[in-house]
């Protein structure tokens, strides 16, 4: 069946797939966001133990969907992998860095005996909470402003050169912590203004998502204070972003020569051109909008669902404006002809098809995480409840 | 090759081994202990007597503690190979990602999902869900070990692919030669089976050390015959597919074979070291000289002597034994009347294919479509010596593993998994005719079974990863041609930063294990 697919539609499918796993990778980020919440929204130790149960019976999803968007982008388009994470090293293993200390922290942090004592995991969970979306946020952002390296695959067989026989090479020593003050174009104010709005989204969807989940009531009065403000400068830092992409000068192929060049306001033509695009981001903005708006007027519950619907198709939109039409979606400031695109960096025919297959799995995947969640989340979590309980966190 | 930066090379592999080394003292455990959960649970859910339940919310919790941190430790391995190995997540992406990609999809989601439930989910779902959730949870974790052997298969014996000039990588041409590697297969029965005896040690060691301690004796019991049964299954099967894969490496990686035998020179009817130790053939090797054997750079004159089956070597490896082995020098040198050639006829060939893949990329560009289909002919006809030629002009040595380390690390665990055959055979009896609890020298070995199975499972790798070395893809790719372009001081910070991370965690993590054993089945 997917023999059937050319090339060119194979890997268009793949970048769809890796938009999506970003998209739910972004959603669950709240856990991350939940994570820098913990001592904001308890006043003692009990309300503390409720706010870490409620986001902490999520954190594997999160950590999962981060390990197979690696994995995924690995299989489907390896010169991404091999030359942002072999580049970028130092915010990729920053980002790692900050999902190991989480993976012990929770489960460790209320254990006796536990040998840097529970402040030290509480530090922990805070450490990722901010590190990952922030960086993560930024990461995404060079997506659209680029990144300083050079690829040439022939690099490996000049046996008697002068180059180091690598093909991909990062062009500062910095290894991608520069797209945090690259003052060119103003990068580092578009970076940092993604990374900040994902951080603020990510601890936004956290504060619906524990208001769904308990009913505790000083937690929840807690809650409800914070979800204007949050709202607010969720909006302004995202809308800023958004809104300075859409004017800023983009990267371009050149469809007959293959040629990478700079173009005026290259992004807001990729989302007026394409209707998809278009409507996946209107869908999107709307969503989260109507969630925001049910959350502050309305209290309502379902608010959780709206956002992060919401986000997820906020985030696919953004990365078919960073990868269609003829648009390099990992571009190098530092040589334009080395910027990589959906075709220049995608597996072969033959591995796209055999994953493609493997793709198929997805659906069934998400109805056993959707059936799981439901039984997880069925009733709410408050002290009293968690007291009865032999394993909690 | 003038420019490789051998600092770099060396952080980069230590951090490799130092996180993968890291990584295995956690995951037998999950592996092994996520069915064991399962088999408990099913008795339960089959008699509905509580001890079984009590039995085990106990391992439960252990299991728990052991996961978080092969957790933690285990995203790290999932980005390295871009981090530090870029050059070699382009040069064979494009087979490698895929198991990757399904390892991901297929088994961290199920693990991951249904492990939620197995903690958190005793009020919230019924018993049977629970009972699935566990078994999903074991099956999870093990389809993760496939997929990521199935990738380290590969490594050993490259397959179902073919070199695309154009686009400078190796391309997938046939999954199912990938998936149904014979090295993948094996690998794959040998280290899940050894982690289910790995999993039974630790079971039988804590119960061993509640019954010393006289606790919790019935249940602690229990626990002891279903570890011994489960154990003496696992290793029966790690025994087998042992033997299976030494036939492999003597097949596709007699270089391998040849250093964990520390055989020098080969021969027919060749017979396997029982019980030895690598020596340097130099009488009084210095303190410099035996590092040096260490850092693998002069293998030359290693060789190990002790005490010797006659014809084990041949058997072991052919199955007949008078089939010829071959030894380092026999590699190394070539042997004409077994058509064995040289090493520095490899190199020269292998050197004629990378200028031929030079070549034909000139002629691309220049359009000269017949002289670049000659070089593309001499490029493939060479294509098996490929990785050589990055030798060319290189020390021999670099070309043999560290014969001591893998030796040594070979028969360790030999050595060990023999004991351990024995071991199970010994606690099944006792805890059948009930004389475990007085057997304290019995139980005592029991207990010390737990770092002994520690040792012999990162024995296991070091045998099967310092054995390949230098190559990171058995002939085509070595390690000094994997590595990503970053200052070695960065992976050296890495590599510190990691190592005390894991190691902090690691003690936090004994700790708060030990807490929990000392609590016992009744808390």
């Amino acid at each position: 069946m997917f023999e059937a697919l050319s090339y060119e539609n194979l890997q268009i499918y793949w970048w769809i797939i890796i938009s999506i796993l970003g998209g739910f990778l972004v959603f669950l980020l709240f856990v991350q966001g939940g994570q820098t919440l913990i001592d904001k929204l308890s006043d003692n130790e009990g309300e503390k133990t409720v706010v870490v149960n409620i986001i902490g019976h999520k954190w594997e999803f999160t950590f999962t969907t981060l390990v197979v968007f690696g994995g995924a982008f690995f299989a489907s388009f390896p010169l991404f992998y091999s030359t942002s994470f072999g580049g970028a090293y130092w915010v990729w293993y920053a980002i790692l860095f900050a999902f190991i200390v989480q993976a012990v922290s929770y489960e460790y942090r209320k254990k006796k005996n536990n040998f840097l004592g529970s402040k030290t995991f509480e530090a922990f969970l805070k450490f990722n909470g901010y590190a990952a979306p922030f960086l993560l946020g930024v990461a995404v952002s060079t997506f659209f402003t680029g990144s300083a390296f050079s690829i040439h695959k022939d690099n490996i067989v000049k046996l008697n050169s002068n180059v180091e026989a690598i093909i991909s090479q990062w062009a500062t020593p910095w290894h991608g912590l520069e797209a945090l003050w690259t003052t060119e174009h103003l990068a580092f104010l578009q970076n940092i203004l993604l990374g900040l709005a994902v951080l603020m989204l990510a601890r936004l969807n956290a504060l619906l998502y524990i208001r769904k989940m308990t009913n505790e009531p000083a937690i929840l009065s807690k809650v409800n204070k914070c979800i204007p403000r949050h709202s607010v400068i969720f909006l302004v830092l995202f809308l800023t972003w958004f809104i300075r992409l859409l004017f800023i000068d983009g990267f371009a192929i050149n469809p007959d020569t293959k040629e990478v060049f700079m173009q005026a306001h290259k992004y807001f033509d990729n989302l007026i051109g394409s209707p998809l695009t278009l409507l996946v981001l209107l869908a999107g903005l709307a969503s989260v909008l109507y969630g925001l708006y049910k959350a502050n007027f309305k209290q309502d519950e379902k608010a959780f669902w709206y956002t992060g619907v919401g986000t997820i198709l906020t985030v696919i939109a953004l990365f078919f404006i960073a990868g269609f039409n003829h648009t390099p979606y990992y571009p190098s400031t530092y040589d334009l002809q080395s910027s990589i695109s959906i075709a220049n960096s995608s597996s072969s025919r033959f591995t796209l098809i055999v994953m493609s297959y493997v793709s198929l799995m997805v659906p069934f995947v998400l109805a056993y995480i959707i059936w799981a969640w439901r039984a997880m989340d069925a009733r709410k979590i408050n002290q009293k409840e968690l007291k009865q309980e032999l394993d909690k966190y | 090759m003038e420019h490789i930066n051998w600092e770099l090379v060396d952080w980069s592999r230590a951090q490799f081994a130092l996180t993968a080394l890291y990584h295995w003292i956690f995951v037998p455990l999950t592996l092994g202990l996520s069915f064991m959960l399962a088999i408990m649970e099913t008795i339960y859910v089959k008699t509905g007597d509580e001890k079984w339940l009590k039995i085990e919310k106990f391992w439960l919790k252990l299991f728990g503690i052991n996961f978080a941190i092969g957790v933690a430790t285990g995203i790290i391995l999932e980005f390295e190979f871009g981090t530090n190995w870029s050059n070699y997540s382009w040069f064979v992406g494009d087979i490698f990602g895929a198991p990757l990609a399904i390892e991901g999809i297929m088994a961290f989601f199920m693990e991951s999902t249904f492990v939620a439930i197995m903690f958190f989910g005793w009020n919230k779902v019924s018993k049977k869900t629970h009972l699935w959730a566990t078994w999903l949870t074991a099956i999870g974790s093990n389809l993760s070990a496939l997929w990521i052997l199935v990738a380290n298969g590969w490594m050993q014996n490259p397959v179902g692919m073919e070199f695309n000039p154009d686009t400078m990588r190796n391309e997938m041409h046939d999954f199912l030669a990938v998936l149904f590697n014979p090295v993948a297969v094996n690998k794959f029965l040998h280290t899940i089976t050894s982690a289910y005896t790995f999993a039974a040690l630790f079971v039988i060691a804590i119960s061993s050390y509640l019954l010393i301690k006289g606790k919790d004796k019935s249940l602690a019991k229990y626990s002891m015959l279903i570890a011994s049964i489960f154990g003496f299954i696992g290793i029966s099967a790690t025994i087998i597919t042992g033997d299976g894969s030494a036939k492999q490496v003597a097949r596709y990686q007699p270089m391998k074979l040849a250093s964990m035998e520390g055989l020098k020179k080969g021969s027919r009817g060749a017979p396997i070291i029982a019980i030895g130790k690598p020596k340097h053939l130099k009488s009084e090797p210095t303190h410099k000289e035996v590092l040096k054997d260490l850092k693998g750079e002069d293998q030359l004159n290693v060789a190990a002597e002790g005490f010797e089956i006659p014809y084990g070597l041949s058997v072991l490896a052919f199955n007949d034994p008078d089939a010829f082995v071959p030894g380092i020098d026999d590699l190394v040198y070539g042997n004409e009347k077994e058509g064995i050639p040289s090493y520095q006829e490899r190199i020269k060939s292998g050197k004629i294919s990378i200028e031929a893949l030079a070549n034909y990329k000139k002629a691309k560009k220049s359009g000269d479509t017949e002289a670049a289909k000659k070089y593309l002919a001499t490029f493939r006809a060479h294509f098996k010596d490929f990785g050589y030629g990055y030798f060319d002009g290189h020390d021999l040595n670099e070309l043999v593993p560290p014969v001591a380390i893998t030796f040594t690390s070979f028969h360790t665990m030999v050595i060990l998994g023999g004991w351990f055959f024995i071991f199970f055979i010994l606690v099944f009896r006792a805890v059948m005719r009930g004389t475990i609890e007085k057997n304290k020298w019995l139980l005592r070995l029991g207990v010390l079974g737990l770092p002994l199975g520690f040792i012999v499972q990162e024995a296991g790798w070091i045998t099967a990863e310092a054995g390949r070395m230098p190559w990171v893809i058995q002939d085509l790719m070595p390690t000094f041609m994997a590595v990503s372009h970053i200052e070695s001081t960065s992976v050296m910070i890495t590599f510190f930063l990691f190592f005390i991370t894991f190691t902090a965690l690691l003690i936090a993590e004994l700790k708060i294990m030990s807490t929990e054993i000392k609590k016992g089945f009744s808390n």
